[in-house]
């Protein structure tokens, strides 16, 4: 190909890669928008812009944010992202090294049910775990992170494990001759060295927890929402009550966050993803 | 280290995750296959009912097989769309394009939005342009197929055209250089060279677009939840509704959850096996 040709194709790709750009962001860009428009104008007419007549400005914000609980919400979501993340991370990676290190037929089973339970759907357990997670009090703001560890530890302890059999067993033979404990070894030696692996798995994790729906619903029902439930119960209002202004404000508020997230720590993410993409 | 000593660190580094483990996987998981031998509202009057109610999963009513039908069809459309634009936004993105970096992130970015506000967010687009007509999209399964189709492929798409790149960058630039030399066109290159190079990503990009497309719900519940009448419900959306839609149902229920969880497992099997055996070694 000459390079004249070349680099008129590459124009056509360039135009043509921009306009499908504008279309991944056109349904977000359109829920931007219509957040700033009355209730009244924005399911019968979501494409006009906010005009002096329609242009309510922050109040869908205020509404929003208070009359449906979503602040608290949003406090409730951060809380249990953060809390189960940190779980999640921590136990899994000591899991991790330990059933990798140990190598005995105990630690080899336990492996594959961590494995195993990567392939069930949640739908399979989901009544079930709702019962047990009743049964034993844990339907509560603190017993929920618990139950994250446990259905997070699947994949995390999955991914963790391949790290730890990466590490030459030198390294900690030689910590352990400086008399350290297994628990001196692991915090001091063996973790740092796991960090890449264990951001990657806490990033796979909070991007979980955070949009999760089903699992919060059924557990904390609907007086302690979080942010997905806190959205959908709102839209599940009687027919025709729906405040659309409210639910547009919600739903930026909601992607925000995660936009926010995104830019600062875009590489990792991307890394992340793909890594647990690969290996999942 | 000692084996003998690492036996009484047990209790620190295993037990708690082990615990959390038990009571949100595999306790549910084993009690799950057994309530779905019996006959129960709540767990403790459960009757054992042998196969009952996997017969009445397939004849009580038509839903389970409607909803396998309509998951089974969104997938293979899904797997076909979203594939294809992640790979032809991958072979664009690695020609050195300018303003690559960004127009990555732009594709990316949907993925990382959780499938409830997703689900919204698209019922205001695809209901808008609706409208225009003076339907919207409860109005016939068909526009609610398409719509979920839509969403799905926006998702998912930037998500694999990531992992697709990644598997076009890892072709030497020797063999591309080789195959122009010898008169390849850049259509034959493609084939002959880049496709039969990039099968790993292919396989675990087709895995991966399975398995999400199949066990959708969050995005079903919240763009059609199956509406008009049941015809849009996916299998997860319909296990769900069994179990909390109709009292007297919940053996039911988890009798098509068991099957839900066997059609996953074989899926994922099978698919890693066939692609696995076309891979090629650069």
């Amino acid at each position: 190909m000459t390079k004249r040709k070349r680099s008129a194709a590459d124009r056509v790709a360039v135009v043509g890669l921009w306009v499908l750009a504008a279309l991944f962001l056109l349904p977000v860009v359109l829920v931007a928008v219509n957040s700033f428009k009355s209730s009244l104008y924005i399911t019968g007419a979501p494409f006009t812009l906010p005009n002096a007549h329609t242009f309510v400005g922050l109040k869908n914000y205020l509404t929003g944010l208070t009359s449906a609980g979503f602040l608290a919400a949003f406090g409730r979501s951060v809380f249990i992202t953060v809390g189960s993340v940190g779980l999640i991370v921590l136990g899994s990676s000591m899991t991790a090294w330990y059933i990798t290190r140990a190598k005995t037929r105990l630690m080899q089973v336990l492996y594959y049910l961590f494995v195993f339970s990567m392939l069930v759907p949640f739908q399979m357990v989901m009544y079930t775990v709702t019962y047990v997670v009743g049964q034993l009090n844990l339907d509560n703001l603190l017993g929920i992170l618990f139950v994250y560890l446990g259905f997070g530890a699947g994949l995390s302890v999955f991914m963790l494990s391949g790290f730890v059999r990466a590490i030459p067993l030198e390294i900690e033979e030689a910590a352990t001759m400086d008399g350290c404990s297994p628990l001196q070894c692991f915090f001091r030696v063996v973790f740092p060295i796991m960090r890449p692996t264990a951001v990657t798995v806490a990033i796979l994790n909070a991007m979980w927890v955070w949009n999760d729906y089903l699992l919060p619903y059924l557990v904390l029902g609907t007086d302690e929402k979080t942010v997905p439930v806190a959205i959908q119960i709102s839209m599940q209002g009687a027919y025709g009550s729906t405040d659309y202004g409210g639910l547009m404000a919600m739903l930026v508020l909601a992607i925000i966050p995660i936009i926010a997230f995104y830019l600062v720590g875009q590489k990792y993410i991307i890394e992340g993803v793909v890594a647990g993409a690969v290996k999942g | 280290m000692d084996k003998r000593q690492l036996g009484r660190w047990f209790p620190v580094f295993v037990l708690p995750t082990l615990a959390a483990f038990c009571v949100a996987f595999f306790v549910p998981f084993v009690l799950g296959v057994w309530l779905s031998f019996n006959r129960f509202t709540t767990v403790s009057n459960a009757r054992f009912v042998g196969l009952e109610n996997y017969i009445r999963a397939f004849t009580a009513d038509s839903d389970f097989v409607r909803a396998l039908g309509f998951s089974a069809l969104f997938t293979a459309v899904s797997v076909v769309t979203i594939n294809l634009l992640a790979f032809a936004l991958a072979l664009l993105l690695t020609r050195g394009l300018r303003g690559t970096n960004l127009l990555r992130s732009v594709f990316f970015m949907p993925n990382l939005i959780g499938g409830i506000v997703l689900g919204y967010v698209f019922s205001l687009l695809i209901n808008g342009i609706l409208s225009f007509w003076g339907v919207d999209i409860t109005y016939s399964a068909t526009y609610g197929f398409w719509g979920l189709v839509a969403l799905n492929t926006w998702q998912l798409a930037g998500y694999m055209m990531v992992i697709y790149i990644a598997g076009l960058q890892n072709i030497p630039g020797e063999l591309i250089e080789a195959a122009s030399i010898d008169g390849a066109s850049a259509a034959t290159t493609l084939w002959r060279v880049k496709l039969p190079l990039v099968m790993p990503s292919i396989t675990i990009c087709t895995f991966l677009t399975l398995a999400n497309s199949f066990k959708m719900f969050d995005q079903n519940l919240a763009l059609t939840a199956g509406a008009p009448e049941r015809e849009t419900q996916m299998l997860a959306l319909d296990i769900y509704q069994t179990f909390y839609g109709r009292s007297g149902w919940q053996g039911v229920g988890q009798a098509k959850a068991v099957l839900f969880f066997l059609l996953v497992a074989a899926l994922a099997t099978v698919q890693l096996r066939l692609t696995r055996s076309r891979e090629v070694d650069a």
